[in-house]
């Protein structure tokens, strides 16, 4: 039996919508708890130091201050859990020390916030200010250590064949390499480039409340988590409880990004605090205080080397890479610039070698941010070709055309030992240079020239591994089982037909945005054919939801949504028997569609779900031996990853008087496999390019060198609005995976991963005439006019 | 974001307001709030009391007042973006207006709020030297009418004493063409400015008459360009001496690198914009 209607693939309104637009969407700082107290927290303004003394009494007097707790309280609760445990795991409270400027250091709850923050200015911390180290490769030399206790700031090194040599071996590229550079034609191009920090800015900022229910010995939590179900786990497993007795609600996120991927120590506190007090404790993270609080993305200094033929064949790649960790290890730090690896060497089957250092530095910790890893990679490798292009006078599309994986050649293993599961690289090139009408655009761009004007061309493409993950990951380390949870990145998804006819989906993901409610009914609907208004789609509840460990690493689709595509097959499955016995009919004739099931061949005959569900729940009246009831659960654990991919091309103009980059046109095109609702692929995409765009020119989190976040508040860290960006012009190529039945691959952070060199490909290729190279990110006015300067002598 | 605590009155009239304000040494205007409350939430000011002027009528409109334009304190940056008048008789204004924050931003910030908070880097002020304009401070003591180019006396320092609140600004109708243009931190004409410019020119028998050019972002203070002044004043206004104005354009000024800009890449922009906007108020004169 199958369906003969599929909302796979439609356009449908997102069902998140009409509340999100009405301002009836409740976020955490809507959900209000009885009697609830707001906490807030004394953060250090040194970026090293020693904590000689932290004097509370004044605060701990005031009016309305229910409590002031530093690390004695707390030490007993012991760091922070992280899922990668490398490096120095982050006290709860500061311990004698701090090692960022924001970390926290004592903790105030009172009345309302207001107080809170009264006490906080209250509160005397006598600090012993240290050296700090901010440069990465000041860092990497030792020359001043961040942790005393830790034998270097060098956490670890990832090399690109040798990053899980007990289970893969890929072999070692250099000896390659080297032989190639010996070659009397042999084109060596190198640069040294920054790929910088950036801070996430989820437009809501994190956001808990916590109450001990002594009642029902159980923690109530509602935090803006993009992993409700790790977070619960966090929080039992730091107070002995079983992590059934932590229930986590993640209602509406605004925005997470990967920033709300982590556990934060005041995600513990406040739970400790509720504990203590009997009352719920709230604390919302201010604007300006996330910028400090809360995980930072990128941060990596590389050098890239690129060996090829003068005609275009690379015959060698190199990258050689410090990555900041920040102070402390959180969820993934660690992990990140694996992430990056995996992609290092793009669409292209060409030796590469990747090493990158993890560095620890005196500013807050990086973790996930959209892209995590693989924008830095891409990034990387995207800027050498162009770069080679250039020295070589060969046109960037037809270099990078020459070295793609083929289509006979996929599966493909790549230079990390990883097959790429489907690609279709030149099919999608090609999609792009003709929407782009890139010869046009040449001709436009020499028209341009002639008269003076600097308009540039960016053509980028990009390679993206995601919808973790494969069971087998988590043998080094991607599962959270030190969390209590389940020992891979499985997704699960549960699907019931109600009595009604209509039908509700429970998912264990934790979406910030990405309209699962509209993509999962589409999923259910597709298999069951019932409409989509009649799904309701809920999520972020750890005591409704099945186990599941969030959305993170465009995930969601390939691995939850595949789990609930199952789930709805069984239930679809069962629900044929069932109306293949009240019509006479054999289940194989069965097909479901306008909410209910009909028997192929056979017009007008229908049962509805409405009557399956009544012999569901009261078996005697169905075929023989069923089981009661019309739902069912999934849990998918794929085989691979996926690998979307996709090509963008920027086109801009430079104002050489100002430095100012304007926007002409932007072009994608993207490759995520089957699409489940195409508006909603592009609004991700819309949503990933803005976020490359915010890295290529505005954004940054600049530290001076005493460790100081000079850009900590959004007048001085311009993200991103709808007036600063290009139309974008879409279109996409599909080649399915088959990694999951319903061949989707994930379009998360392909935006973003696409994006930030195609615009700094753009700007280069436009002041090409006037000698210049490369500009480091973001490629503000003052820089690109500099290099004009520059390049001019 | 959580300012200290702070008395707050909303009073009905002008009196009202500066009764309030000569009995509380440690009161401030509150017009729009867009710059104000920004600085109480960060906790960087703390005033005891907020005087709210946002119920006094009669001070949100543009008038035509014979010899000049009034603009109350009250009138918002997208009134004086839009309005006919100021595009008339300012149009560097209106252009610093409409290039003022964002939309949300230009629906309650007021142009008297930018030209009192005197930022470094707000465009309005620009505009309102170009333009000649004339402030108006009351208090409890009476009236005063204070020259723009005597009003910005440092970042975020304007020549109103604390118990003053600017009533509105006069622009005299003295003919010519004017213009403003910026580079804003986000690229473009977005956000505070990197760097500006304001021109107001009047040419007569092909000779420039009078003008007057401001900067914006680039020194301590919002101010008039002397040098370029003196350059392009009895100038016959071509490009070459565009050239020569914009060439003067720090001359005398102290500026000031931040994150958007080193000193030679804001002495360049002001050179730059000076000769954008001359360009542009030539063209209209
Ligand atoms: C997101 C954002 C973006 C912005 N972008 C820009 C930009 O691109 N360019 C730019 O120039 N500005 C920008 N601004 C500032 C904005 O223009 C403010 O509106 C303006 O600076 C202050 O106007 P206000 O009416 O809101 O004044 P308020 O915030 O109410 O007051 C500001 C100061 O002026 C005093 N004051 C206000 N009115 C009076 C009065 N009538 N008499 C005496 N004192 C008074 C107050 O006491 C206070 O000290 C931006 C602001 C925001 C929030």
């Amino acid at each position: 039996m199958s369906t003969t209607t599929s909302a796979l693939g439609g356009v449908i309104r997102r069902k998140e919508d009409p509340a999100l637009i009405r301002g009836r969407g409740r976020y955490v700082d809507d959900i209000k708890r009885t009697g609830e107290l707001a906490a807030a927290f004394v953060r250090s303004p040194f970026a090293n130091a020693r904590i000689n003394s932290i004097d509370v009494s004044a605060a701990t007097a005031m009016a309305g201050v229910h409590a002031v707790y530093t690390i004695d309280d707390v030490r007993h609760l012991g760091p922070l859990i992280a899922q990668v445990p490398v490096g120095k795991l982050r006290p709860l409270l500061a311990d004698g020390a701090v090692k960022h400027v924001g970390e926290a250091v004592a903790m105030v709850v009172a009345d309302n916030r207001y107080i809170a923050q009264d006490a906080v200015d209250a509160i005397f911390v006598d600090y012993e200010p240290l050296e700090a180290v901010v440069d990465l490769k000041d860092a990497a030399s030792d020359r001043v250590k961040v942790h005393d206790d830790l034998d270097s700031n060098v956490l670890l090194a990832w090399v690109g064949h040798e990053w899980w040599a007990d289970v893969i071996a890929v072999e070692d590229p250099r000896p390659k390499i080297e032989e190639a550079k010996q070659r009397d034609d042999a084109v060596i191009v190198e640069l040294e480039m920054v790929n910088q920090r950036l801070i996430p800015v989820a437009i809501e900022p994190r956001s808990v409340v916590a109450s001990w229910n002594e009642g029902y010995e159980r923690f109530e939590v509602y935090s803006s988590s993009q992993i409700p179900h790790a977070l619960g786990g966090a929080i039992a497993k730091t107070f002995g409880l079983a992590s059934n007795a932590v229930h986590v609600r993640a209602p509406e996120v605004g925005g997470g990004f990967g920033c709300k991927l982590n556990v934060y120590p005041d995600e513990i506190l406040v739970c400790f605090a509720s504990m203590r007090l009997h009352r719920p404790v709230r604390f919302t993270e201010t604007r300006r205080e996330s910028a400090v609080s809360t995980i930072q993305g990128r941060g990596w200094v590389a050098t890239a080397t690129l060996t090829g033929t003068p005609d275009g064949r690379i015959l060698g790649y190199e990258l050689r890479a410090l990555t900041d960790m920040g102070a402390y290890s959180q969820n993934f730090t660690v992990a990140i610039p694996l992430l990056g690896l995996w992609v290092s060497a793009g669409q292209y089957d060409i030796p590469a070698y990747f090493e990158a250092k993890c560095v620890v530095t005196n500013t807050q910790t990086t973790d996930a941010y959209r892209g995590a890893g693989r924008p830095e990679a891409l990034y990387y490798i995207e800027r050498m070709i162009d770069a080679y292009a250039r020295e070589i006078g060969m046109d960037p599309a037809e270099v990078r055309r020459k070295n793609y994986w083929k289509n006979d050649q996929f599966p493909a293993v790549n230079n990390t030992g990883l097959a790429i599961d489907s690609g279709d690289y030149e099919t999608n090139l090609d999609k792009l240079l003709e929407m782009a009408d890139y010869e046009g655009l040449k001709r436009m761009q020499a028209e341009a020239r002639a008269e003076g004007r600097y308009i540039g061309i960016g053509l980028s493409t990009y390679l993206e591994i995601c919808g973790f993950g494969p069971s087998v990951l988590s043998e080094i380390g991607f599962g959270w089982n030190n969390y209590g949870l389940p020992s891979s990145f499985s997704g699960s998804g549960l699907v019931r037909v109600n009595p009604d006819g209509s039908a509700t989906v429970i998912i264990g993901t934790g979406p910030s945005g990405q309209g699962h409610e509209t993509t999962w009914a589409q999923i259910a609907s597709s298999v069951l054919g019932i409409t989509t208004d009649k799904i309701r789609v809920s999520h972020g509840d750890t005591a409704e939801s099945p186990m599941g460990v969030g959305t993170f690493g465009s995930r969601s689709a390939a691995v939850d949504g595949t789990a609930t595509y199952e789930a709805a097959v069984k239930v679809r499955d069962k629900a044929a028997e069932i109306a293949a016995h009240l019509m006479e009919a054999a289940p194989e004739d069965i097909r479901f569609a306008d909410g209910g099931a009909h028997v192929v061949g056979t017009p007008g005959r229908v049962v509805t779900w409405e009557e399956i569900a009544d012999v569901a729940y009261r078996p005697h009246r169905g075929p023989d031996g069923l089981d009661a009831g019309l739902e069912a659960h999934a849990v998918f654990s794929p085989g691979n990853a996926t690998w979307p991919f996709g090509s963008h091309i920027a086109v801009v103009e430079v104002d050489p008087e100002t430095g100012n980059v304007e926007f002409l046109r932007y072009i994608g095109i993207d490759d995520c496999g089957n699409v489940i609702n195409p508006m909603i692929v592009d609004g991700q995409v819309h949503g990933g390019i803005a976020q490359g765009v915010g890295q290529a020119l505005f954004e940054e989190a600049i530290y001076d060198d005493a460790g100081n976040l000079l850009s900590g508040s959004l007048i001085d860290y311009p993200i991103p609005t709808a007036g600063d960006l290009p139309s974008f012009e879409l279109g996409r190529t599909v080649t399915p995976t088959d990694v999951n039945p319903m061949g989707v691959k994930g379009i998360g952070e392909a935006g973003t991963i696409g994006s930030a060199q195609t615009i700094v490909n753009a700007v280069v290729d436009a002041l090409a005439p006037l000698g210049v190279k490369h500009i480091d990110m973001p490629l503000r006015p003052r820089k690109v006019w500099q290099a004009i300067q520059d390049a001019r002598g | 974001m959580y300012p200290r605590e702070f008395d707050y009155v909303a009073p009905a009239s002008l009196d009202e307001a500066l009764d309030a304000l000569a009995a509380n040494p440690g009161a401030k205007v509150m017009s729009g709030g867009m710059s104000l409350l920004p600085l109480m939430k960060m906790r960087l000011f703390s005033p005891e009391m907020v005087v709210d002027i946002g119920r006094i009528p009669g001070l949100d409109d543009i008038t035509d007042q014979e010899d000049h334009i009034a603009i109350g304190a009250l009138v918002r940056h997208h009134q004086t973006a839009t309005s006919a008048l100021v595009a008339e008789h300012a149009a560097a204004l209106a252009e610093a207006a409409a290039y003022t924050g964002d939309n949300q931003v230009r629906r309650r910030g007021t142009t008297c709020g930018s030209l009192a908070h005197a930022d470094i880097a707000a465009d309005q002020p620009a505009g309102a030297l170009a333009a000649g304009a004339t402030m108006v401070a009351a208090s409890k003591n009476g009236k005063r009418e204070i020259a723009a180019a005597d009003f910005f006396v440092d970042t975020l320092t304007s020549a109103l004493e604390p118990d003053e609140i600017l009533v509105g600004i006069r622009i005299p109708k003295t003919g010519g063409g004017s213009a403003y243009d910026k580079l804003g931190r986000r690229g473009g004409h977005s956000d505070y400015a990197v760097a500006g410019a304001a021109a107001w020119v009047r040419k007569s028998n092909g000779t420039v008459e009078d003008a007057r050019i401001a900067l914006t972002g680039v020194g301590t203070k919002p101010m008039l360009a002397a040098g370029s002044m003196e350059a392009f004043i009895g100038s016959d206004g071509s490009a070459a001496a565009i050239a020569a104005a914009a060439d003067r354009a720090t001359e005398g000024v102290t500026v000031l690198e931040d994150l958007y800009g080193s000193e030679a890449y804001k002495a360049h922009l002001a050179r730059v914009f000076v000769a954008r906007a001359l360009e542009q108020a030539l063209a209209r004169a």
